[in-house]
């Protein structure tokens, strides 16, 4: 009996302490996130306040089917997810392998992949900016200089070219991110599973595909949840890099959802687009835990 | 010496060595240029750039706190930031507190669910939260800016700090129980003195993450007087044309406290990172 008395202690300790933060947690994040769903069920325009607020059911979600520059900004968004993460993935993987060696200059390499991480996304948006800005600009010079290019060229006025900058500076910022992730898995791996296959004579070839890649298997799903919701959300780097442009052949969801609710005050159209972002991010979560199985640690079962 | 002998994957040293110095020239050359270009004058900007700095010059710097007042974004980003900051290690000390020390039934759950509020995508708040923030009349004010950072900062807070406390061994907690003492005891005497890495490094984090934020920073404000330094960055405009030069000294002024934190506790900053984050 006293057992029990003192788990029930111990639970309501528990819950007491968690009390704060988990109110906090869902006046500011949860309840405005009910609001947006209603929001999207009205017709409410800030710059037409003499329409009201009338309810319209789900015909925001309706113009949203039939709207071209969201089906446009969608792809956007998914091609910009998708090459970028590839990138990541694979220079991040090279990254991990090596600051898991030792070398003379380990810990500079450390410290100068995670500055692009912790700056700003701003700031990493402009510097790359600058570098692809105008004719006269350094990636013109360069390339020019290196054969790669007859002439300079304006990058931001292509779609085609205008994503280089884009992707390069979205690598250039979270490959870091992606290779501790990776480098955390790495360390997990148990060292003598390789003194065993170099016993066996296997080279480093079959080590890394039939040792490494299997194990690290976890974080990269890990990695692939974190930066794919995150390539999803995608707004800063665009919004500062291309501003979507040209016209808005770069726009991702975000942006376009921003655009709805602070340039054109759209509200209800707005929060119906919102909600669609947030029931894409939360399906693809879904489909990572769910369908891939990836177990987020952390809930010590 | 741990991973010297490490018989991983042995490249040819040689394409690993230039692979990972091309890594490390992609790496450092944006700041490296930028800082070149800030102290450079506007018209030999995009003249025919040379990799090298020809006359170098400090105007920008000057005009970007004489002109612009770009004191004010700083201290306006150091408020809000500084605040959510504080804000979310008292108040995520606890919850984490119980986190990771006490077992009570719906732990896993309240783990999963903060692990699903740091995913979910900020612009899907950003319209209640417009209306709140304006019927309250806390639009273009700290506090319509603390409150929607900690939408994000409150759930970072607790998941870093949980993870990080659990890797501190509970030993002498455990002894001290034996002794009699009270949870309250045995938490702000013996475990709080040995967080106080833990809470230093979410601390940085946190604070790292207000500090970048844009988008709610670009919704909330109106004008420059309550700009956080990205806003007021990506929304220079000069006169004529893009006064490249002021943007990267402002781009270099924001760049460098980061920097220099990172440089500092990179080691306390990836253990936090990946505390909790991945477990084999």
């Amino acid at each position: 009996m006293r057992k029990v008395s003192r788990l029930g202690h111990e639970a309501r300790l528990g819950w007491s302490l968690v009390a704060p933060a988990l109110s906090v947690i869902a006046l500011i994040a949860i309840f405005p996130l009910g609001w947006t769903f209603w929001e999207s069920l009205h017709l409410h325009e800030l710059r037409m306040p003499w329409l009201g607020k009338p309810f319209v059911g789900l015909a925001n979600y309706i113009e949203i089917a039939k709207d071209p520059r969201f089906w446009a900004a969608l792809g956007h968004t998914a091609f910009f997810t998708v090459v970028s993460i590839s990138l990541e993935l694979m220079i991040g993987l090279f990254l991990a392998l090596a600051m898991n060696r030792v070398f003379r200059g380990r810990g500079f390499v450390r410290a100068a992949v995670l500055v692009p991480w912790a700056i700003p996304t701003v700031v990493a948006a402009l510097l790359w900016r600058f570098i692809f800005e105008s004719q006269g600009g350094i990636a013109n010079a360069l390339l020019v200089k290196a054969g790669f290019l007859q002439e300079p060229m304006v990058w931001f006025i292509q779609t085609s070219t205008a994503w280089v900058p884009v992707i390069l500076a979205d690598v250039w910022k979270t490959t870091p991110f992606v290779a501790l992730l990776l480098l955390a898995g790495l360390q997990n791996i148990d060292l003598t599973l390789y003194e065993a296959a170099a016993v066996d004579g296997a080279n480093a070839w079959w080590q890394l595909r039939h040792i490494t890649l299997p194990l690290l298997k976890p974080a990269i799903l890990v990695t692939l949840i974190f930066r794919t919701l995150d390539g999803f959300r995608v707004f800063d780097l665009i919004y500062v890099l291309t501003g979507g442009g040209p016209g808005t052949s770069t726009e991702p969801v975000a942006l376009y959802t921003f655009n709805a609710l602070l340039q054109n005050l759209r509200f209800g159209y707005g929060s119906a687009l919102s909600v669609v972002i947030f029931a894409i991010t939360f399906g693809l979560a879904l489909f990572y835990v769910r369908g891939l199985g990836v177990r987020l640690g952390g809930d010590e079962s | 010496m741990r991973s010297a002998s490490r018989p991983g994957v042995q490249w040819g040293n040689w394409a690993f060595g230039a692979a990972l110095v091309l890594l490390m020239v992609f790496t450092l050359f944006p700041f490296y240029w930028a800082f070149v270009a800030s102290l450079t004058s506007d018209a030999a900007l995009f003249r025919d750039p040379s990799l090298w700095p020809q006359h170098l010059i400090f105007d920008h710097y000057r005009a970007l706190f004489t002109e612009r007042d770009f004191i004010t974004p700083i201290r306006n980003s150091l408020i809000v930031a500084g605040t959510t900051t504080i804000f979310c290690l008292i108040v995520g000390t606890l919850a984490a507190y119980a986190l990771a020390r006490i077992e009570f039934r719906g732990k896993a759950a309240i783990m999963g669910f903060i692990l699903a509020v740091t995913m979910f995508p900020q612009i899907s708040i950003v319209s209640p939260l417009y209306l709140l923030l304006r019927s309250l009349h806390l639009i273009d004010t700290y506090p319509g800016l603390i409150m929607p950072y900690m939408t994000f900062a409150m759930p970072l807070t607790v998941w870093v700090l949980t993870g990080s406390i659990r890797q501190i061994p509970k030993d002498l907690e455990e002894a001290a129980h034996v002794d009699g003492a009270t949870r309250i005891q045995s938490f702000t005497r013996i475990l709080l003195p040995l967080a106080v890495p833990s809470l230093a490094t979410t601390g940085i984090l946190t604070f790292i993450y207000c500090w970048n934020e844009f988008l709610f920073a670009l919704s909330f404000t109106l004008g420059p007087e309550r700009q956080t330094v990205p806003v007021a960055i990506a929304l220079f405009r000069g006169q004529y044309q893009v006064p490249w030069g002021e943007i990267l000294a402002a781009a270099v002024v924001a760049t460098a406290p980061v920097a220099a934190m990172v440089l500092v506790f990179q080691r306390r900053i990836v253990q936090g990172l990946t505390a909790g984050a991945v477990k084999g």
